[in-house]
């Protein structure tokens, strides 16, 4: 299904998101023909089995989706609510309606109640339903509607809403029990993952438009990619979107029955240390066009400079891994390496 | 690079099998063996290992039964590869002419050819080396000028070649020299030979690195009588046969796991409780290792598909290489450990030696700057 997705999620977002659009989204405009054409594609819910009123994609084959919204710089939470969707799925639980997000808790769930707050939520101004997971001894999947919240605004640098919800004894939608083999890290490590795919997806855009922009400017009367110190630059910019892209979907494929913590990891950690070093490339072949606003460039950039740090930088995950690693020494090491 | 150039692939489960069956050769066959000795990696020679693990049928085994092999896929000489350079066993008696040879001759080589040469490599009794490199051809290698001329019963070769690793212990050397002169084609010209060490003519000097070791070599052809049956595949075809390999070449577990001994002693010498630099750095090494790993699989799909994914393998390389050149830096970064040729624990050891080794990694088998040549070429500004 995975040529299928692709093939869908291409033909509904190239004409769709311009730089218009993406434009008109940091001042606040909900891209709405974008999301519409979302769902009228089953795009949002593909990885949700059928039972819950998904698609039934698997998750491995959501990864083409996921990377499509990082390189359409999609201003909407596509990409969180496909997460949403596939996790209240492996609960057992229906599907959200309308545009979904994601945060971890901090409060308590008391007689059916929830009281606490959800810090740096993806579009939780305009997203209709947030998945949390309550702390405490019995954890729980909970799925709050975002209208019932007071909502602080913030932006991350391309001016995505990252917003902080506090919810004041409000009555879940759904909730369940968070499955066995679902951990406490669920929202953590799925939004790791889907920015991985997310960064994967904006580093192939970059390097299109920087290769694109090099064989069509002339200097010293020549293209400068006819110049080798630009053709390494572009090689080192294909690097690293060829390993963010392998790291990502061998997350996505490992994942299948939850997200995997290893994998999930390394794709993090592989894939902010892409972006950081991608978009530098980039912005050095753009030259001065490449840091005006009128250039489409910067809206892919300044995603991958947020994306990189949102659901754990990259110190955060290598070192998760590093203190595995460390922990099992030699004897271990290898097996760790392999085990997904 | 396209979309595709990576797609992920599965380790299927007939080729997974082969893990257990080289892991318990292993370990019978390793017990005991020094960490400075496993860090040889596939440079580490060891005829008698070679024979051994011939002999539990664990070479060549992608090999047509006729030929001693077991006709199993890419994926599963990619599983018994990636254990023994994990292991750090010494494999490079056998490696080239199991990772290279057989395959070519294969694909290119005369029944005779094949007879002569495929069952003593599946044996891991009959080792090649690979003559490519001159004095005055490295990098750009269509100027080489080693010469084939015909003769009454074959060919005459005069000329030379450096850099030849295992040439002072290999029985053949498989060589791309040319069999015209030079001429606007700049690709043309040239024919893969599979010579016999051991020929009249024939005059082998090794040469010491810089860490003292003798790996590789000059090898000098004096009017050496090649017969008919030396030619491999098609006269005039040498550069297009020499390209099919490469990918075989760059895309291996052989392209970032050369440090692993480094990787192995460092977490033991940092110990459980790894400090906020150390987790870190650790971490990120490892996180790039299960990274090409999963690039290297992907192109090893390819390669099993019947595909040429020459642009792939290459990308593989440069990352990979980096990497296993980074190693030894990142180990002397973390911990107060100093390098020890001659004394100290397993770590410094490992890590003078391997800190000598790492230039080396993105020399052999083509540069970090022809492999972004190819990359750039790839992507269309070249």
């Amino acid at each position: 299904m995975k040529d299928m997705f692709e093939e869908t999620i291409e033909r509904v977002l190239t004409d769709l998101v311009t730089p218009e659009l993406i434009g008109a989204a940091e001042d606040g405009t909900w891209p709405e023909t974008v999301w519409q054409a979302v769902e009228d594609n089953g795009l949002a819910i593909a990885a949700a089995p059928e039972t819950s009123g998904g698609v039934g994609g698997s998750w491995h084959d959501a990864f083409v989706l996921a990377r499509a919204t990082g390189r359409h710089a999609v201003p909407a939470p596509l990409a969180e609510t496909l997460l949403v969707n596939w996790l209240l799925g492996l609960a057992g639980l229906e599907t959200a309606q309308g545009p979904a997000t994601l945060g971890a808790a901090v409060g308590r769930f008391e007689n059916d109640r929830f009281s606490g707050t959800l810090a740096d939520v993806p579009w939780g101004r305009r997203a209709d339903h947030v998945l949390t997971i309550s702390d405490g001894d019995a954890p729980r999947l909970m799925l709050l509607a975002c209208g019932q919240a007071t909502i602080a605004e913030a932006l991350n640098t391309a001016r995505e809403p990252r917003d902080t919800l506090t919810f004041d004894k409000v009555a879940p939608l759904f909730t369940a029990p968070l499955p066995a083999h679902l951990s406490l890290d669920t929202l953590l490590l799925g939004g790791a993952m889907i920015r991985s795919a997310q960064i994967a997806g904006g580093l192939s855009r970059l390097l299109e438009t920087a290769t694109d922009y090099a064989n069509q400017r002339t200097q010293f009367g020549r293209a400068i990619g006819k110049f080798q110190a630009i053709q390494h630059q572009l090689a080192l910019l294909a690097e690293q979107t060829a390993i963010a892209c392998a790291a990502a979907e061998l997350a996505f494929a490992a994942s299948e029955d939850g997200p995997d913590p290893l994998t999930i990891a390394a794709a993090k950690t592989v894939a902010s240390d892409a972006a950081g070093q991608g978009a530098t490339i980039a912005h050095a072949v753009l030259g001065a066009i490449g840091f005006t606003y009128e250039h489409s460039l910067h809206f892919t950039t300044r995603r991958l400079w947020s994306w990189r740090s949102e659901f754990g930088g990259q110190a955060f995950w290598a070192q998760r891994i590093g203190s595995t690693l460390c922990r099992g020494g030699s004897a271990r090491l290898w097996p760790t390496l392999i085990s997904s | 690079m396209r979309l595709t150039d990576f797609v992920h692939a599965r380790i299927p489960a007939d080729a997974e099998a082969f893990r257990t069956e080289i892991r318990t050769f292993l370990d019978r066959e390793m017990q005991g063996i020094a960490p400075i000795v496993r860090a040889d990696s596939w440079m580490g020679y060891d005829d008698a290992f070679s024979r051994k693990l011939g002999a539990a049928g664990l070479i060549g085994i992608t090999m047509p039964k006729r030929y001693g092999g077991r006709e199993a896929g890419a994926f599963a000489r990619y599983v018994v590869s990636e254990e023994l350079l994990a292991a750090g066993a010494p494999v490079s008696a056998h490696w080239i002419a199991d990772r290279q040879s057989a395959p070519l001759l294969l694909r290119y080589g005369t029944e005779e050819q094949r007879e002569r040469c495929i069952p003593g490599i599946v044996r891991g009794e009959t080792y090649m080396c690979i003559g490519m490199s001159e004095p005055n051809a490295g990098s750009d290698l269509a100027a080489i000028g080693t010469r084939a001329v015909p003769a009454r019963d074959g060919w005459v070769l005069n000329g030379c070649k450096i850099w030849t690793t295992n040439a002072h212990r290999s029985h053949y050397m498989i060589a791309l020299v040319r069999t015209q002169e030079r001429s606007d084609e700049r690709h043309g010209g040239m024919s893969q030979f599979l010579i016999d060490l051991k020929a009249p003519g024939v005059t082998i000097r090794p040469i010491r690195d810089l860490s003292g070791e003798e790996h590789f070599n000059e090898v000098f052809f004096d009017d050496v009588a090649l017969g008919r049956d030396t030619l491999i595949g098609t006269e005039g075809n040498g550069w297009q046969q020499v390209m099919a390999e490469l990918a075989f070449e760059r895309s291996g577990p052989e392209r970032f796991l050369s440090s692993m001994a480094l990787f192995h002693t460092l977490v033991d010498a940092i110990g459980p409780e790894p400090d906020a630099l150390q987790a870190f750095q650790v971490g990120r090494i490892g996180a790039k290792l299960i990274a090409l790993r999963a690039m290297s699989l992907a192109v090893t799909a390819q390669l099993d598909a019947g595909q040429d994914p020459a642009w792939a393998a290459s990308c593989v390389k440069d990352i990979g290489t980096a990497l296993e050149q980074e190693l030894p830096e990142v180990a002397q970064l973390l911990l107060a450990t100093e390098p020890r040729v001659d004394s100290g624990g397993d770590h410094a050891r490992v890590l003078a030696y391997l800190t000598q080794l790492a230039p080396s990694f993105s020399l052999r088998g083509g540069t970090r700057e022809i492999l972004r040549g190819i990359l750039a070429r790839g992507l269309g500004v070249r």
